[in-house]
């Protein structure tokens, strides 16, 4: 019993130590990112390319999320709220629900799902072939060449996305509405914008900032740690989906607490 | 510092390990301008490390290496981009940009790195694809190509910017003996045309045969012997023999 006891705590040691060298190694590549972002020559081209494939070619799959997570909520939500006598209370709770927390964090997840996995294969895939030595050889940074270029493009794309969901969320859940109660769509609106409040919205879509950074920079950092031919980018994708989703999920609690701790919870 | 203008890389003394696998142990060589320059050695012996030691994208624990006169070793990044454009680089599987077409990846150092007007980088680039002859393959793919296609696209890109030194990385490996005596031939022809200085890291002894001002045999982690093609295949010496044998 002793050996195997033995040999479960080097496992679990040597275990914990490639996890700390994971975590070490993704912060310096994350850090690398913000001096380049002052750094010649902005990629202008390339940021407009994967504008495009990392965030607008998101919107078909995130269309169908944003309108059946609002349908669903508003389907779910009006039995519980008339029991208690607030059904007229679903569109706030549907506005503020959506905004504040399942519209930033459904789309980066799923945003994380579709583009973490992306760039960790496509640029794994470079790395196997050798395309990255070559851009290297080219006298052409591969770091702002393919990093901050993606980093950038997430960044800049998720907030876009996330307002969109949250639209199409919140149209959703009249659609619902509509349907169970005949609710006038003005009615609806004008509850939904009456119920959200400045901090409301901005905490809601500026960690989204963040989260399409943590997307941009997992991917990244698992594509270009490829190793092992077509076998490592398989697992460079889907490493990139797994952490990118727990990161954004760890983030997203810690940036509620800070906002509960400096804006309050609004209540 | 190198001794004598005509020597454009100076390798001395460099060590590289990966691990406790000591791959370099103190290797040293000397290419002159205009020379092509052969290293051969068995698969895994260390031969891609010490290119890719040469252009910056390894990082040797021990020596020097100067090319140009420049010690590339700790170099600044932007100091070795600044010695990187004046060097062309086949890879082994020639690396193309998968997601550019063949046009997009001979244009890609032009764009970079030149103040080329659209028509001047079209001509140039259409002039490459004459010299290693694939103007039809323009638009396409990489993945449309042949591997000796993708070799010859390599090819192009690597000297499109008619640069002064050009590293070899296997440039006949995986290829048909026809094809791969193709690809030496267009080697040659290239190097007289632009009076480009080479490396050329291989295990094809015909290659090195077609092609080698002067052979270095890299074995247990140095230069065990070096001389012109002639010189070594008179040579006795069994390790020696042992790559000769196959063109005596």
């Amino acid at each position: 019993m002793e050996p195997r006891g033995q040999n479960y705590l080097q496992f679990t040691l040597a275990r914990f130590r490639h996890t700390m060298e994971e975590v070490y190694g993704v912060t310096v590549f994350g850090l690398k990112f913000f001096p380049y972002m002052f750094r010649r020559p902005i990629e202008l081209g390339q940021i407009r390319k994967h504008l495009d494939d990392l965030g607008a070619k998101s919107i078909p799959l995130l269309t169908v999320v944003g309108l059946i997570m609002g349908l669903i909520l508003a389907l779910q939500s009006r039995p519980t709220l008339d029991r208690f006598g607030a059904g007229g209370f679903l569109p706030a709770m549907i506005a503020l629900t959506i905004v504040r927390e399942l519209g930033p964090v459904i789309t980066a997840l799923i945003v994380a799902g579709r583009v973490s996995s992306g760039i960790g294969a496509e640029l794994g895939s470079m790395k196997v072939t050798e395309q990255i030595d070559a851009l290297e050889v080219s006298a052409v940074d591969p770091f702002n060449y393919l990093v901050v270029t993606r980093v950038i493009a997430c960044s800049i794309m998720l907030p876009l996305l996330t307002a969109y969901v949250d639209f199409l969320a919140i149209f959703g859940g009249f659609v619902a509405e509509w349907i169970a109660m005949n609710s006038s769509f003005q009615l609806y609106f004008t509850e939904v914008i009456q119920s959200l409040r400045f901090y409301d919205i901005l905490p809601g879509v500026g960690k989204t900032v963040a989260f399409g950074y943590i997307i941009g920079v997992i991917g990244a950092y698992q594509g270009f740690n490829t190793s092992r031919g077509t076998e490592g980018v398989g697992r460079a994708a889907t490493s990139a989906v797994v952490l990118a989703s727990l990161n954004i999920i760890f983030l997203d609690m810690v940036i509620i607490q800070l906002t509960f701790l400096f804006l309050g919870t609004g209540v | 510092m190198s001794d004598g203008n005509s020597i454009l890389i100076d390798v001395q003394d460099v060590w590289k390990a990966f691990g406790d696998h000591q791959v370099l142990k103190g290797v040293s060589m000397r290419v002159h301008k205009g020379s092509s320059d052969v290293i051969l050695g068995r698969s895994g012996i260390g031969k891609s490390v010490l290119l890719k030691s040469i252009v910056g994208l390894l990082r040797p624990e021990r020596g020097s290496i100067h090319v140009m006169g420049e010690q590339v070793i700790g170099m600044k990044t932007k100091e070795l981009n600044a010695i990187r454009t004046h060097i062309g680089y086949v890879f082994q599987y020639a690396a193309l940009y998968d997601s550019l077409t063949v046009r997009e990846n001979l244009e890609f150092p032009l764009r970079k790195h030149t103040t080329m007007s659209e028509s001047e980088i079209t001509d140039a680039v259409m002039q490459q694809l004459e010299l290693v002859g694939l103007e039809d393959a323009v638009d396409k793919m990489p993945a449309e190509l042949s591997g000796g296609m993708k070799k010859r696209i390599g090819l192009a890109r690597a000297i499109i910017k008619k640069p002064t030194l050009v590293l070899y990385d296997e440039p006949t490996a995986g290829l048909d003996p026809i094809t791969a005596r193709e690809i030496s031939e267009l080697i040659l022809s290239l190097e007289e045309q632009f009076g480009i200085t080479s490396i050329t890291v291989t295990h094809d002894i015909e290659c090195a045969q077609l092609i080698a001002n002067r052979i270095y045999i890299l074995e247990d982690g140095v230069f065990q012997h070096s001389g012109s093609f002639e010189d070594l295949r008179r040579s006795d010496d069994p390790t020696i023999r042992a790559f000769f044998k196959l063109v005596l």
